[in-house]
């Protein structure tokens, strides 16, 4: 049992940790003043937002190393703040629980915020709301931390619902634009599906546990039957496919790429979507449990693996490819907490390689984006590596470190997570390993395939003009943007090396996910995974090189006709159309039949009720004619009545 | 023998701290009709409504005064006639405060210039000398009247006969019909109001007075508690014993305008002037349930197993009647008298639980039935057009527009009315419910609801016509209340909103306990 490895304990809160609440109060503070200060707060708006969450991340550093100075053992401790929802046997204490992994997650969430922030101040500069945008950042923020620093589920619940609000508010604001509202609904209600699944899985923790807390529920998850740890373990990674973008839910995400560009950085790719991984792997206790459970899990991270490959090789639209990229790294990350006490640090790593490449991929976007008059169609790009000299080599060491180019972040972290997934027996080993290869040789040709595009050949932007009539003028982006790019790209170079340097994350995590485990005999030799994985994605690189790269290709502006495989891609492979039939049409058909019951059953019922009612009224009204006689006989008569009945009643 | 009991006759015993508020009130009454022989008119409005005040006030004084050292169980005086114990002093006390209530309304002479009553009432409608009276004060025997009427139901309340109870019902009774034809303005239909009351009124009186008869005859007794004891344990004849209940019966409802003995209160809710239909509304329903609680519980319990089921089918005509008539009324004051129909049904079932929940939960519905009727109809005296009142109920659209205020006011008191949670009408509906649910009676309770859900309709209905529709062009204005009817209003908006959110208080001290006899 990996439990035994969980700190059974909790240690004393004491020093710095008293002060933990401030890093929930400082954005949510932030969020308050912008928000309801309105345009008073217009001028200095955007700095207080950065200062908030710059402030709260220094004070996460110092608690990330106050931390660091105690036993394993007294690393795991609960702040508790009030008691928040004291209902009969529903207790809900609102704490924090301060753990390793936690401590990771503040880092990753104030440190990358931090630099978004700092970025969206020169990105956004044009924006006449950007005081508000600042505020919703805030509130995303402060709801991301009180997920992943609540110390009950319910607390998390919280958080969750925080994120999804903000990420809808963020989505849509750009509202002006009807495709910016529509996936704002889109992601919206796609959400909502995966908040049923954690909302049903809490229920059922509190059903048979009586408990929502995490120390009670881990503690006493042996107690439960098979079935209803089956069914927890489910529902939570129903939640965890919402929030995430896991198959089915996964479709939400591309289109929230509608947000503007530090939002798909920090909340797509950076943290929020990775909330789903951070639920399985803090329910570590649960999953282990039931093997049945992680299996589903596997299986959906690596089905998802490869439909966010397949669907980003066909995608023309810069945000969207990275958005496609997301979801299949983030099912890298699913198949690896899947993978239980073999994978659930490594996961947690490549959550956060990922975190910094990718933000750093889709900052650079933004800023190609925003020396490309707003353009996303990459068809109209090209060689522009000679007009944004800084965001190209930032972009770059992104690009190396997500195909997974030797000693980069990236080959850490995902090589892991393939070796892991082949090191399972038997037929899972081959299906779970084979897909985990597969997509990286895949991921290596798309983001080649964005690279080229992009960044060499020939500049097709020069005879074109943008959607507002206005002629490209590519150019490098102003410091504010640059510098967090440079950052992030430094993140991408060395943080997977770092990280797992000697265990370094691992050995750290132990006390929230166990000890990491290393299978003894996989299907392939330890060994050879490395060299088959940078071979196949050199290889996808090198396809990709020669379908778009070479002189001789002329890329096509217009997107050419294609055969059936790519057609499937650029649809999604029909995954919304089979939400359209699956979901959609029948909801529709049901609103609809309902409206007819409404109508004509219910209204009809009232109505048909009210007219004899009122019929029966006008013709009771005629009785009262107004004359003594008849009141005095329908008196006579009710006397008779009541007479006649008692007599009745007492002779019959 | 004989002169032994020539002696014990001789005393009757008086308690006079028990029955110093009906003294009072009696008393005051006499005074009130010497005051309007001697004093001279320009003094007599003045002086009729102080004293008419400072007898409510200290009556109530003495109600309270002996309510410190009252026993327990209560007691009878004047030789058994009167029982004066809890379920007595708390309808005596409903009485007072909505009689005070009535009072206030019939002395405004703001909202009706000159008050609401005919100068000289017996001059014939639509002569020269009625137009020429139009723009002179009102009379003033509209105080000793009500007085009167007050005491006789305050006697009736108590009444441990059925003899003094019939008495207490014609001295309840006359003053009222009187009352009914003074009205101002549309003096004709007020008139007929008055025969009509009278007629019917009579031929009611006919009714109770045939079954005291027939109940003299079966328990050789007038007393409540000897017809209890015959009822308990005798081989007398069961022929008489029921047709006297069921005579005895149709008396009471018939003032209680309970269906189908109702016949009469639309008519006459709508052509008396509105401050005695004010008092119609909420003082004489209090006296007449007060007579019918305890007639049940002292001298009926015995046979209540026969005589509920015909009772429980009279609830259920009177609750739909009301209901389902109240839906086509265009006049709002018949659309509150058949309003009112259907609320004699709901506390008739209240009635009829003869315990101790059902008798509090009664007492406590006709307090707050009362205090939101008074309300109601002072409401609706305010609301006028060049012809008076405009009780046309089309005539009030869009009256949130021009008075918002009024309008608020009369919207909680519709809901009241309704028994929207949050209003005293919904504890009072849900106590009553609950009780009759307590003693076994749950299809009643269904079909009060559904009645409940019915009646509903037409008050939101008014609510909807105030807010959701444009004004008239002609139509009516709020007039501007005088001090008496903004007391009234006030006092019976507070009391609604206050009962409906903290009922505990009052529900507590209407658990009476049993009547003495």
């Amino acid at each position: 049992m990996t439990s035994t490895y969980l700190a059974a304990e909790l240690g004393p809160v004491d020093g710095i940790a008293q002060y933990a609440w401030l890093l929930v109060a400082l954005p949510l503070l932030g969020a308050a003043i912008l928000l309801i200060g309105g345009r008073r707060t217009d001028r200095w708006g955007h700095l207080l937002g950065s200062a908030t969450v710059i402030a709260a991340f220094g004070y996460g550093l110092a608690l990330f190393f106050s931390v660091l100075g105690l036993d394993p053992e007294q690393r795991t401790r609960e702040v508790s703040l009030f008691s928040w929802i004291p209902v009969e046997a529903l207790k809900v204490d609102f704490g924090l629980r301060l753990d390793p992994l936690s401590v990771t997650f503040v880092l990753l969430i104030t440190g990358v915020g931090s630099l978004i922030h700092i970025y969206s101040i020169g990105y956004m500069s044009h924006d006449e709301n950007r005081r508000k945008f600042f505020g919703h950042l805030n509130l995303f923020v402060g709801a991301m931390l009180i997920l992943v620093l609540g110390n009950s589920f319910v607390t998390l619940y919280l958080g969750w619902e925080g994120v999804g609000l903000a990420s809808y508010l963020l989505i849509s604001f750009w509202q002006h634009k009807p495709s910016a509202a529509e996936a704002a609904k889109k992601a919206f209600l796609m959400n909502r599906v995966g908040d049923i699944g954690l909302a049903v899985a809490i229920f059922l923790m509190f059903a048979n546990l009586g408990t929502t807390q995490y120390t009670e529920v881990f503690e006493r998850a042996g107690e439960l039957s098979g079935g209803v740890v089956l069914a927890i373990a489910l529902m939570l990674l129903l939640g965890a496919c919402g929030k995430s973008g896991q198959f089915p839910l996964q479709a939400w995400l591309p289109d929230a790429m509608e947000g503007p560009t530090p939002v798909s950085a920090l909340i797509h790719a950076a943290t929020m979507v990775t909330a789903g991984v951070y639920l399985i792997a803090r329910s570590n206790p649960i999953y282990d449990l039931t093997p049945d459970g992680r299996l589903v899990v596997t299986i959906i991270g690596a089905l998802t693996l490869l439909i966010g490959c397949v669907i980003g090789c066909a995608y023309d639209d810069f945000k969207k490819v990275l958005a496609y990229s997301t979801v299949s790294q983030i099912g890298y990350m699913v198949l690896a907490v899947g993978l239980g006490p073999f994978g659930y640090a490594l996961g947690i790593m490549h959550l956060l390689t990922h975190g910094f490449f990718k933000a750093g991929l889709f900052l650079g976007a933004g800023s190609v984006m925003h020396g490309m008059n707003d353009e996303g169609d990459i068809r109209r790009m090209g060689g522009l590596a000679r007009k944004m000299p800084i965001t190209f080599v930032t972009w770059g060491l992104g690009y190396l470190a997500l195909i997974g180019f030797p000693f980069l972040s990236g080959y850490y972290s995902k090589d892991a997570i393939i070796e892991a997934a082949f090191g399972q027996e038997g037929w899972r080993g081959w299906v779970f390993g084979g897909a985990a290869v597969f997509g990286a040789a895949l991921t290596a040709f798309y983001m080649t395939r964005l690279m080229l595009l992009v960044f060499f050949g020939e500049k097709r932007w020069e005879n074109l003009k943008s959607a507002d009539g206005r002629a490209y003028d590519p150019h490098e982006s102003p410091k504010s943007m640059t510098v967090p790019m440079i950052i992030l790209a430094f993140g991408s170079v060395f943080a997977g090396f770092l990280l797992s340097n000697g265990g370094l994350l691992s050995g750290w995590l132990a006390p929230s996910l166990g000890k990491l485990q290393v299978a003894e005999h996989g299907v392939i030799p330890h060994a050879v995974v490395p060299l088959l994985t940078v071979a196949l994605s050199a290889l996808g690189a090198l396809v990709a090189w020669l379908i778009f790269g070479r002189k001789s290709v002329r890329v096509p502006v217009e997107r050419p006709a294609a055969s059936w495989p790519v057609r499937a891609a650029r649809a999604d492979l029909y995954t919304n159309a089979l939400n359209d039939w699956l979901v959609v049409k029948p909801s529709l058909l049901l609103t609809r039949a309902f409206l007819v019951v409404d109508n004509k059953g219910v209204d009809g019922i009232v109505t048909g009720t009210a007219t004899v009612l009122g019929g029966g009224s006008s013709v009771l009204r005629r009785t009262q004619t107004g004359f003594v006689r008849s009141y005095a006989l329908s008196m006579l008569g009710g006397s008779v009545l009541v007479i006649a009945a008692m007599l009745v009643v007492r002779f019959a | 023998m004989l002169l032994a009991q020539v002696e014990q006759v001789q005393v009757p015993d008086l308690d006079f701290p028990a029955i110093a508020p009906i003294l009072i009130v009696l008393g005051a009454a006499c005074v009130s009709v010497l005051f309007e022989a001697f004093l001279p008119r320009s003094a007599r409005w003045a002086a009729q409504f102080g004293l008419s005040v400072l007898t409510l006030v200290g009556a109530g004084a003495a109600l309270l005064a002996y309510l410190g050292d009252a026993p327990a169980t209560g007691v009878t005086t004047l030789a058994g006639a009167l029982a004066v114990d809890k379920p007595a002093l708390f309808l005596w006390a409903t009485l007072l405060i909505l009689g005070l209530g009535s009072v206030f309304l019939m002395a405004d002479r703001r909202v009706e210039p000159g008050g609401a009553f005919a100068a000289d009432a017996a001059i014939r409608p639509g002569t020269i000398q009625d137009r020429a009276q139009a723009t002179t004060v009102m009379q003033t025997e509209v105080f000793p009247l009500a007085l009167f009427s007050l005491g006789g139901m305050m006697v009736f309340t108590a009444s441990n006969d059925l003899l003094t109870m019939f008495i207490a019902l014609e001295v309840l009774s006359l003053p009222l019909y009187l009352m009914c034809g003074l009205a101002r303005r549309r003096r004709l239909i007020s008139q007929e109001a008055a025969v009509k009351y009278f007629l019917l009124g009579a031929f009611a009186s006919a009714f109770f007075l045939y079954g005291l008869a027939l109940l003299y005859g079966y328990a050789g007794s007038i007393k409540l508690s000897a017809i209890a004891a015959a009822a308990g344990g005798s081989d007398r004849s069961d022929t008489l014993l029921f047709a006297g209940i069921g005579l005895l019966v149709v008396g009471l409802l018939f003032k209680a305008a309970v269906g189908p003995f109702h016949t009469w209160s639309p008519d006459v809710y709508q052509g008396a002037p509105t401050p005695v239909t004010a008092f119609m509304g909420a003082c004489t329903k209090v006296a007449a349930f007060g007579g019918i609680l305890r007639v049940f519980s002292v001298a009926f319990e015995a046979t209540s197993w026969e005589w509920r089921g015909v009772l429980w089918g009279v609830a259920i005509v009177s609750m739909l009647i009301g209901a389902i008539l109240g839906l086509t009324q265009t006049d709002i004051k018949r659309m509150v008298a058949y309003s009112s129909v259907a609320h004699a049904g709901f506390l008739l079932i209240g009635s009829i639980a003869l315990t101790d929940e059902g008798r509090a939960a009664t007492l406590f519905y006709l307090l707050t039935y009362g205090f939101t009727t008074l309300s109601v109809f002072a409401v609706i005296s305010l609301v006028r057009d060049a012809n008076g009142e405009a009780t046309q109920i089309s005539s009030w659209a869009g009256l949130a527009k021009r008075s918002p205020v009024v309008a608020g006011i009369f919207t909680v008191l519709l809901l009241a009315l309704a028994g929207i949670p949050f209003t005293s009408g919904f504890v009072g509906k849900f106590v009553v419910f609950s009780a009759a649910l307590a003693d076994g009676m749950a299809p009643l309770v269904v079909i009060a609801l559904l009645a409940s859900a019915v009646a509903a309709f037409f008050y939101l209905r008014i609510i909807v016509l105030m807010y959701m529709r444009e004004p008239e062009e002609d139509g009516p204005t709020v007039s501007l209340p005088g001090v008496p009817t903004t007391i009234t209003i006030a006092l019976g908006v507070a009391v609604t909103i206050l009962l409906g959110v903290f009922p505990s208080a009052v529900l507590d001290w209407s658990v009476v306990g049993a009547f003495v006899s």
